[in-house]
């Protein structure tokens, strides 16, 4: 190595050690007037259009949490809001398991809750935009970890049953700050399309699962 | 800034070093690069520039006047150069201003058109084009090869980054996202496409410095005013207003973290 290439290695790891005690993360800690700040920009920059509303701005505890801490709120504030979250999943009575070709289709569908979508029609879980699920689709997003044998390797008992439902109903009972939408708490997916998507998840004969 | 700054020296430090890297998804990098440089060669984006370049000499309006006296921030009537410095602050309008905003006030004070109309049809579509997004490939073009300097030296500049930075990072809306809940992590895509982190240099450089883009997808050219708009139609947001100071700010935090790439659009898109 010549004199030349050392002093530019010389710089390079210089220049490393420098930043790696240093903050690199622009995210900001929201403090309360940052709150109220973006509380008043979007609400005076931002109109409602078709089904997306202006009380989409109206912040939850759990987001508000989320935006304070950096996704990372101390531990005895995210256990209350897990608790909260969890009391607000709706499980419903009896089987937790729909059809999985329904939820195969409701995995594929982007579709639902911006302002293109008309009211009333069906949404999609857009679960394909950020998970892989069957290796049979090639098109999936990285967002979220693979779930490629899901129920394989979880097995289909009731509490993995009911784990899968709460789950897709509301991330946030499970981490708080998770980056995955409340399908279920939204008002994204219904009941039976969530129990659809569990089975696709769950169902020994869904190519999740093959 | 401090961060960017650094983090722009471990970018430096890393390229310097990248012969010694590991190669990872090569393969798969060079299919994509191959199909993005075939889509860029047969791109009509010249076409857009020319069609703009009309648009910016024909005279309408009430006063019956064309954009050529705009005052693009470095003086009336100068093209060259000028998209590269925006936003920017305006003392005329005493506001922060991006390239949509400020041919809006030159519209309105140049040619007499109301906000109104001249907002009309802000975004195209392959059947019925848009005036704004021909202007912005003409006005864009004439920067091909200028490196990206945004100043954040006006008080209402600095102003515009910081709240473009918050607004980045801002969780809200139905699905409780941000920006950065697809833009905010290294090598993560949606469905097939690639998404870069916007928030540091490495990612928003060549992001930003190929806005705006002609679409495959929708044979159109588009404006960084509508890739916002569309992206938060996909955060299931209300609508951002066009050319408002949330959306100029936020263009001015991406375009900020740009800096010092030279610019290459207008770019061509899946």
């Amino acid at each position: 190595m010549n004199k030349r290439n050392l002093l530019t290695l010389a710089l390079a790891t210089a220049a490393i050690a420098a930043c790696a005690t240093s903050p690199v993360d622009p995210r900001p800690a929201y403090s309360e007037s940052d709150l109220r700040q973006m509380d008043a920009v979007h609400r005076r920059d931002f109109h409602p259009r078709g089904i997306a509303k202006m009380d989409r701005f109206d912040l939850d505890r759990v987001q508000r949490a989320c935006n304070q801490y950096k996704d990372n709120p101390p531990e005895d504030l995210a256990k209350a809001l897990q608790a909260e979250q969890i009391g607000a999943i709706k499980f419903p009575q009896g089987e937790l398991l729909g059809d999985w070709k329904k939820g195969q289709k409701i995995a594929q569908s982007g579709r639902g809750m911006t302002w293109s979508d008309k009211p009333g029609s069906a949404n999609g879980g857009s679960c394909y935009n950020c998970h892989q699920l069957s290796p049979e689709e090639a098109s999936y997003g990285t967002l979220g970890p693979s779930l490629k044998g899901f129920g394989k390797l979880r097995g289909n008992t009731s509490e993995i049953q009911k784990y899968t439902y709460g789950k897709i109903y509301n991330s946030k009972a499970y981490s708080v700050c998770s980056p995955m939408p409340r399908m279920g708490y939204s008002g994204t997916l219904t009941e039976e399309q969530i129990k659809d998507v569990v089975a696709y998840l769950l169902d020994p004969a869904s190519p999740v699962n093959r | 800034m401090h961060a960017y700054r650094c983090s722009a020296l471990v970018v430096v430090a890393a390229a310097l070093t990248i012969a010694t890297g590991p190669a990872f998804a090569q393969d798969e990098k060079r299919e994509i690069e191959k199909y993005q440089k075939m889509i860029a060669e047969g791109s009509p984006v010249e076409l857009f520039e020319l069609e703009g370049e009309g648009l910016w000499k024909k005279k309408q309006g009430p006063k019956n006047a064309s954009l050529e006296q705009c005052d693009l921030g470095l003086g009336a009537g100068v093209v060259k150069g000028a998209f590269v410095n925006l936003p920017r602050y305006f003392k005329d309008t005493d506001r922060v201003e991006d390239l949509e905003s400020r041919l809006l006030t030159c519209m309105m004070t140049l040619q007499g058109r109301s906000r109104e109309e001249a907002t009309k049809r802000t975004f195209g579509n392959a059947d019925k084009p848009s005036e704004m997004e021909y202007l912005v490939a003409f006005v864009a073009g004439e920067s091909r090869g200028s490196p990206i300097a945004i100043s954040t030296a006006h008080p209402k500049e600095s102003a515009a980054y910081e709240l473009g930075r918050k607004l980045f990072f801002y969780r809200s809306g139905a699905w409780d996202f941000s920006c950065a809940s697809c833009h905010g992590e290294e090598g993560k895509r949606i469905r097939m496409q690639e998404l870069p982190v916007l928030s540091l240099p490495a990612g928003a450089r060549p992001a930003y410095s190929t806005w705006p883009a002609y679409r495959v997808s929708n044979s159109q050219m588009k404006s960084m005013q509508w890739r916002l708009n569309d992206c938060y139609r996909q955060m299931r947001f209300p609508e951002p207003g066009f050319a408002s100071d949330a959306t100029i700010a936020l263009t001015m935090f991406l375009g900020v973290t740009a800096n010092d790439e030279p610019y290459r659009g207008p770019g061509t898109k899946r």
